[in-house]
């Protein structure tokens, strides 16, 4: 007898935002790997073709648009097939004090991280462009649970999300669409290196860290399991993947 | 900008001032008022009132206030 590996992929159709960049590639190839047909999003084209082009298998598509502009995104949506996961990674950092933090840097940061997901969640929803048995994963932060200095817009921005997904995994189940939370650790991707951290002061982050910095990979796994039949019966929860920083 | 202005603006990210205040030759890193903080505040108001980015190597490796005025003007 041939053993069906619960955590494949196959036959499912995802959609990945960030998939440009950093966590939101990795996931992406991981599920490509996996056996899923990926749609891809970001803004960068030059980048999403990149990861486009790294994809095993075939079908995969890329949707280059800006989350935040709801009108575009709509369109876009209009001639989406339905889709048995959505991963939504797409973010934003920022490095503010409270002294500093200003309307203009909130509304910032929410747009892109929390009122962009939500929006896409409920257009996708409205539009019944998500199928029973579906898996959402929101791209979530152990920021949302763990204080850094300077760091408050964006952990808000992100514990949000953790809010939220709760109230859709409940009201979701009736379809049988389960809704979870991945919480990442410190990676090196883009939205790291462009934030305030140099190396002196990445050298006593490592310290807090016992497992070392994370890559994108480790993250992209977690959220294979999420989308696989695997976790069939795992709804509204938070993974935190972190090398055991929050344990600190 | 003048250094001026500049020192006026630092005096406000910080939440005491030495009563002499700030002067271009005041090594700031070594104020009993400086802290990462403060360092952070300094970086989002080059990023506000610049609209330049300030790393914290940059702040790190700048003794007076009138060398990072400097550094920030020639960016
Ligand atoms: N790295 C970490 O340590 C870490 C830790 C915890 C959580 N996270 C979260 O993980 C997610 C991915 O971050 P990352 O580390 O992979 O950063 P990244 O490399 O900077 O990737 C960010 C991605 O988001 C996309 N994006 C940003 N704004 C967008 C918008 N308005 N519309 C569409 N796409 C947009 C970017 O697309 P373009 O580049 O094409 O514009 C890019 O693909 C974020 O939600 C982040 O908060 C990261």
């Amino acid at each position: 007898m041939s053993y069906k590996n619960p955590f494949t992929l196959q036959e499912k159709r995802i959609l990945v935002t960030g998939a440009s960049s950093g966590i939101g590639r990795s996931i992406a190839q991981e599920c490509a790997a996996a056996g899923a047909t990926v749609v891809l999003n970001g803004r960068d084209e030059q980048r999403l073709n990149e990861t486009l082009s790294s994809l095993e298998g075939s079908g995969h598509c890329a949707i280059a648009a800006d989350l935040t502009h709801f009108d575009t995104v709509k369109q876009h949506l209009a001639t989406l097939e339905p889709l048995d996961g959505l991963v939504l990674c797409a973010g934003v950092g920022q490095t503010a004090p409270v002294q500093n933090v200003k309307a203009d840097k909130i509304q910032g940061v929410f747009s892109t991280n929390t009122f962009a997901p939500v929006q896409l969640l409920q257009m996708l929803v409205k539009g019944k462009k998500i199928n029973r048995k579906a898996s959402v994963v929101f791209i979530s932060s152990i920021a949302r649970q763990k204080p850094y200095v300077g760091n408050g817009v964006y952990s808000a921005s992100k514990a949000a999300l953790n809010g939220f997904s709760k109230v859709a995994a409940l009201e979701l189940a009736g379809r049988e669409i389960r809704v979870n939370c991945i919480e990442p650790g410190l990676i090196m991707t883009s939205i790291v290196k462009e934030s305030v951290f140099d190396e002196e002061q990445l050298a006593e982050f490592k310290k807090t860290m016992p497992l070392g910095f994370g890559a994108p990979r480790h993250i992209a796994l977690g959220c294979v399991y999420l989308l696989s039949d695997a976790s069939c019966w795992t709804t509204g929860t938070s993974l935190v993947i972190d090398g055991g920083q929050t344990l600190i | 900008m003048t250094i001026e202005e500049f020192i006026e603006l630092f005096e406000g990210e910080m939440d005491e001032v030495p009563a002499e205040g700030l002067k271009p030759e005041t090594d700031f890193k070594n104020m009993d008022e400086w802290s990462s903080l403060t360092a952070l505040s300094i970086i989002s108001m080059v990023d506000e009132e610049y609209d330049k980015r300030l790393t914290p190597s940059e702040l790190r490796n700048s003794t007076t206030i009138e060398e990072l005025w400097k550094l920030i003007e020639a960016k």
